[in-house]
């Protein structure tokens, strides 16, 4: 468990650079322009919309290996690019 | 079947209450229903006619449907995504006479009636009514909130040269009810055109005593969102209007200010609105979910931001009308709605929904597209269901139909495009589950040569399917793969695609 946790811990910031490439990916591919990644970005004011988001969460699941949304115990839906990133980061053991 | 149903639009308009203080709020202009009540708002007598009702701003249709019911003969809505290429042959199916437009969006229109729709003008201001409607001696025209600033929409009735029309009367139109037809939405090949009647339309809508004051984020063109606005109208509410043009935190915002009490859209359109920061300024007392599978985490996390509302999704179609209500807060629905006596009869079909009802589509105007109903008048949806304990589940689409975001692709016509890309040798679209629009259209292809460059080919299949398709038909992710699982008759195996479906 406590392998885990550590794991978990050190692939923090794996997590978050994941997740931005992702976002910077997405929208290239998609044609969208992309404002600055900062914590406090609203996401839906980030030049992307529902199904860029869709595509962000499917391709994450596939390489991260999880789907925060599906798996969350509590029902979520970030707000914020930072609230997005947590959400991936204290994905539950 | 309400008991008693609506002879027209209008007339029920005007049999409801307190019609000085219920608007219909648009982007661009807010109406109030006494002043469209009273006006005829079209430039041109199109009793008898089959009309095609095309504008930008949805607020127009309304105005329109109200006009027009029980006038004309047929009435056929465009939904905001029907493109002009499609148009003849719509034209063509509905056997269309008359083209009813807003401001924004003229129409080619040659050898047809063109009729203009214009804002009523205020009964409290004493503007001269542009349309005025036979017998009703008060001015008409927009209210004095229409010239909102930086808005689409410029007010229409100062602009408009006045030519006095036949005024339609009640009575005469044409002796059937109006025939109201509506798009099935996202088909392939040409749209297909469904059929319905007022009293259908508004078989599930019971007049309220507490005003409300509806929002939609569907369409109003749409099934879902016209249901809304039909309640609206014949139910005793009022309704704030999106528009195509407006942003989402726009009409969150608008909705929020204007005190919307009831809301409803598709559990797409809710995971949006929770994930913007104007929907806290929402305090709805009823939210409602239809057009797509309700699941657990969208009903719980609605409940936690809206603790004061009752949170129902409804199963509906733009084919078999509005089925079902499920109020518990649970995701899926009660086995014991099956078999029941009622307005709306449900029965399971090898695995299938079908629904039996006075509210379903009359049938397709298409002449080549199957009968809508059975002999014994269930019309089958088409949608999956697997019993779990006492409770039927949505599990996916028996033909494989895409619903992302209510929106259904079907995987054929993605397929087309795809395989016309000469390294491609077959390729087979499926659904795969998606917590933010419900599903996503997926690709599995197969390449005629396998030395061929993958990165390469796949961008140039995602620009050919964004050059020929919607946004959301074209492949969220492409993969490529040796084969593609057949059917002992040589059939792409859909059934074999891992159950990734979802549903309407």
């Amino acid at each position: 468990m406590l392998a885990v946790k550590e794991a978990q811990q050190e692939a923090g910031p794996g997590v978050r650079e994941t997740v931005l490439a992702k976002f910077r990916e997405v929208a290239g591919a998609q044609g969208k322009t992309l404002g600055p990644l900062t914590d406090a970005l609203v996401l839906l004011e980030s030049g992307l919309d529902s199904l860029c988001f869709a595509i962000i969460v499917a391709t994450l699941e596939d390489e991260l290996g999880y789907d925060p949304f599906t798996e969350a115990e509590d029902v979520y839906f970030p707000v914020t690019l930072g609230d997005f990133i947590r959400f991936y980061e204290r994905r539950p053991a | 079947m309400s008991a008693d149903p609506p002879e027209t639009l209008r007339a029920a308009l005007a049999a409801s209450t307190r019609l000085d203080a219920r608007w219909l709020y648009g982007a661009s202009a807010d109406v109030r229903l006494a002043d469209l009540a009273a006006s005829a708002c079209l430039d041109a007598d199109l009793t008898g006619r089959s009309v095609l009702l095309r504008v930008a701003d949805p607020l127009y249709a309304a105005l329109a449907l109200v006009a027009l019911d029980g006038v004309a003969r047929r009435i056929v809505l465009c939904p905001p995504d029907l493109t002009d290429e499609a148009l003849p042959g719509v034209m063509a199916t509905a056997g269309i006479e008359a083209i009813a437009f807003d401001e924004s969006a003229p129409v080619e229109a040659a050898g047809l009636i063109a009729a203009r729709i214009a804002l009523p003008s205020p009964s409290s201001q004493a503007h001269h009514d542009p349309f005025p409607l036979a017998g009703k001696g008060q001015g008409m025209g927009v209210s004095a909130q229409a010239a909102k600033v930086g808005r689409g929409c410029k007010p229409a009735n100062t602009e408009l040269a006045p030519p006095p029309p036949p005024p339609p009367r009640r009575g005469e139109g044409s002796p059937k009810p109006t025939e109201w037809v509506m798009f099935t939405s996202g088909t392939s090949g040409p749209p297909k055109l469904v059929t319905h009647t007022l009293a259908g339309l508004t078989g599930a809508i019971r007049p309220s005593d507490d005003a409300p004051i509806w929002g939609t984020f569907y369409d109003i063109r749409r099934y879902g969102g016209l249901q809304i606005l039909l309640r609206a109208l014949v139910g005793g509410g009022s309704l704030v209007v999106g528009a195509p043009a407006e942003p989402f935190a726009d009409y969150l915002t608008r909705a929020a200010r204007l005190g919307v009490t009831h809301l409803t859209g598709t559990p797409s359109h809710w995971r949006r609105a929770l994930m913007s920061l104007e929907s806290r300024a929402l305090n709805p007392a009823y939210v409602r979910l239809s057009g797509e599978i309700a699941d657990q985490a969208v009903l719980d996390a609605l409940k936690a931001r809206f603790p004061r509302a009752p949170i129902g999704h409804a199963y509906a179609s733009t084919e078999a009308g509005v089925g079902f209500e499920v109020n518990d807060g649970l995701e899926g629905f009660p086995a014991e709605f099956v078999g029941r006596p009622g307005a709306v009869e449900l029965k399971i079909v090898d695995g299938a929904l079908a629904l039996r009802s006075g509210r379903t589509a009359g049938g397709y105007l298409n002449t080549d597209a199957p009968a809508l109903d059975g002999a014994d008048g269930f019309v089958d949806s088409g949608d999956m269901v697997e019993l779990r304990g006492a409770r039927y589940h949505f599990v996916g689409r028996r033909n494989g139909v895409i619903n992302v975001g209510g929106l259904k692709a079907h995987p054929e016509e993605i397929e087309a495009v795809i395989n016309r890309h000469p390294a491609v040798r077959a390729s087979l679209v499926k659904s795969r589950k998606s917590p933010i629009t419900g599903a996503i259209a997926i690709a599995d292809v197969v390449l005629a040569d396998a030395g061929a460059d993958e990165g390469a080919v796949r961008a140039e299949i995602i620009e050919a399917c964004r050059r020929e398709l919607a946004p959301f038909k074209t492949p969220a992710m492409i993969r490529f793969v040796a084969a593609l699982p057949m059917t002992a008759g040589g059939k792409l195996d859909r059934a074999a695609a891992p159950k990734e479906t979802a549903v309407a």
